[in-house]
């Protein structure tokens, strides 16, 4: 438990410092959430998935998601990220629709949804997230590379930059993801089991950098099978299953009590248990 | 020096030979600069269907006596949009429709040429391309087209990349992916016609994906591909053209031939190594 303990107070300095950094850029908007559902549903074909999910997520916090296979997080994500379209409810992000928030949200996506043939070095690929900012026609300025060349320092991969992104390993793919999220300068980062599979520096350089944009003031969304990531990373959690078995901060919510009634399963809550241990 | 310019000036003293070395020019450039996209997005087989489909479109053109070019380009655009509507729509078994739909509309291309009897129109230099009879309309067609379709191609570049990169992650900030999925086969239905003049409908598919395909074992990165897939089609354009006015041979398939042997020698020269 001591370990827990720790993971939070410092969990809780970081977020009392986001929470002055918040203060002191002092307008209104700093009281409403970064991210606003309010009974999503959502259907994939005949089946309804998600049923009347409603959760916020504020300024400066990372919220976890979690939940058994099939619980429908990979659906809210590509709903927030405005891939799927929800049958009711609504999403507010910034106080503005998904549509209208195009841009200031990216989306760290399982790596099977990638064009792998296509050969495109780290560079070029992070230099995809200044797409917009550079606008229709245009090539990138000055700006532009120097943003590059800022995020891909920050998950240590400049070394990198003229490799092609297919020769990486997994969890330096995930990196430059990141960075690419990080060039395009976003309010909200979601990460779709974005720590599965990553070597030990991927992690820990992944968690530095969630860290230091949750600092920033920025919202992160994380979803992990992996428990203790959650309890160490984030400030919040979802406990999701088709719709919301619990949300609050994480260590109210990792308790014996939801993880039995959202799991039901007790391979999943047994290695829970040891975790406790 | 009289070796030199029999070999590679002679041939031009003829004004059909320039005509067809601009064809041959442009339709070498043009075809893997589309084709670095056609090999990586897998969009071979729709490459060759289409240029099947525009058949019905070039003769209906011919029965009127206009350019086959105003009937083949908005029917390959028009085709090109449908089925990738098909493709989005049927999921699994777009294959199979596209392929249905391609084959039928070739074979009412064929069953319609039948009618153009009289008319100075060879089912063979529609399939094999027969470059040498091209007219300074078709020269200057070609060349106002891939001045459009490269222009394209260059003010899109980033945004074509992204979608075809990372389909989810440019929806997600934005881009119109579907949008640019469909400007992306219209300017390759305008590529194929384009091209058949040169290698015909069975041999598009070669200029296309043959030297896009061997620029990708050259050099690892997207926007280098392109040029030298470009370089490598000019090559065999030229290169099939002189052949082909040197050994009397069909001019589609020398350069057809060429840049399979250039693909080939690459192939081997790799493996080698």
């Amino acid at each position: 438990m001591t370990a827990a303990g720790d993971a939070n107070s410092f969990a809780n300095a970081n977020s009392s410092a986001a929470a002055i950094k918040s203060s002191e850029s002092g307008d209104s908007s700093a009281a409403e959430p970064a991210l606003l559902v309010e009974d999503l549903v959502v259907d994939r074909g005949e089946v309804q998935v998600l049923n009347a999910v409603t959760f916020s997520a504020r300024r400066g916090r990372i919220l976890g998601v979690i939940g058994p296979n099939g619980a429908g997080k990979s659906t809210l994500f590509n709903t927030l990220t405005g891939l799927l379209p929800a049958r009711a409810g609504r999403v507010l992000i910034n106080g503005k629709s998904i549509q209208d928030s195009r841009g200031s949200v990216a989306f760290v996506p399982q790596r099977q949804n990638i064009n792998w043939d296509l050969p495109m070095t780290v560079w070029d690929m992070v230099m995809l997230g200044r797409t917009r900012r550079i606008g229709w026609f245009r090539r990138p300025g000055r700006t532009d590379r120097e943003a590059v060349e800022d995020a891909l320092n920050q998950v240590w991969m400049w070394d990198r930059r003229s490799s092609l992104i297919s020769e990486l390993s997994g969890g330096q793919q995930q990196r430059i993801f990141v960075a690419r999220a990080l060039a395009q300068g976003v309010d909200v980062l979601i990460l779709d089991e974005a720590f599965r599979g990553v070597d030990f520096t991927s992690q820990e350089v992944m968690t530095l950098v969630l860290q230091e944009m949750r600092d920033a003031g920025k919202t992160i969304l994380l979803a992990s099978h992996n428990i203790s990531y959650i309890r160490k990373l984030t400030d919040e959690c979802l406990c999701l299953n088709r719709s919301v078995v619990a949300c609050g901060p994480t260590t109210e919510v990792l308790v014996p009590e939801v993880m039995e009634e959202l799991y039901r399963s007790v391979d999943i809550y047994r290695a829970y248990a040891s975790e406790q241990s | 020096m009289d070796v030199f310019s029999d070999v590679f000036v002679a041939p031009f003293q003829y004004g059909f030979m320039v005509r067809a070395l601009i064809v041959s020019l442009l339709v070498g450039l043009m075809c893997p600069m589309l084709g670095a996209y056609v090999v990586t997005k897998g969009l071979g087989f729709m490459g060759d269907a289409l240029s099947h489909a525009v058949l019905p479109g070039m003769v209906a053109a011919f029965l009127i006596g206009a350019n086959p070019f105003l009937g083949a380009i908005p029917m390959g655009i028009a085709v090109a949009l449908l089925s990738g509507y098909l493709i989005k729509r049927a999921g699994v078994s777009a294959d199979t429709s596209v392929g249905i739909l391609f084959a039928g509309l070739f074979a009412l291309g064929v069953v319609m040429l039948s009618f153009t009897r009289g008319l100075r129109v060879s089912l063979e230099d529609i399939l094999l391309g027969q470059v040498l009879g091209v007219t300074t309309r078709d020269v200057l067609v070609t060349a106002a087209m891939a001045g459009a379709v490269l222009a394209v191609l260059f003010l899109l570049h980033k945004e074509f990349v992204f979608a075809s990169f990372d389909p989810a992650g440019a929806s997600v900030i934005g881009l119109p992916t579907q949008g640019l999925d469909y400007l992306l086969l219209a300017l390759l239905a305008v590529v194929i016609v384009l091209a058949i003049q040169a290698v015909g409908i069975v041999l598009v598919l070669a200029m296309l994906i043959t030297p896009a395909a061997t620029s990708f074992l050259l050099v690892r990165n997207f926007p280098k591909a392109m040029f030298t897939g470009a370089l490598l089609g000019v090559i065999s354009a030229v290169a099939g053209l002189y052949l082909s006015y040197h050994y009397n041979l069909p001019s589609g398939p020398s350069m057809a031939l060429f840049a399979t042997v250039i693909f080939a020698v690459v192939v081997a020269v790799k493996k080698a190594r």
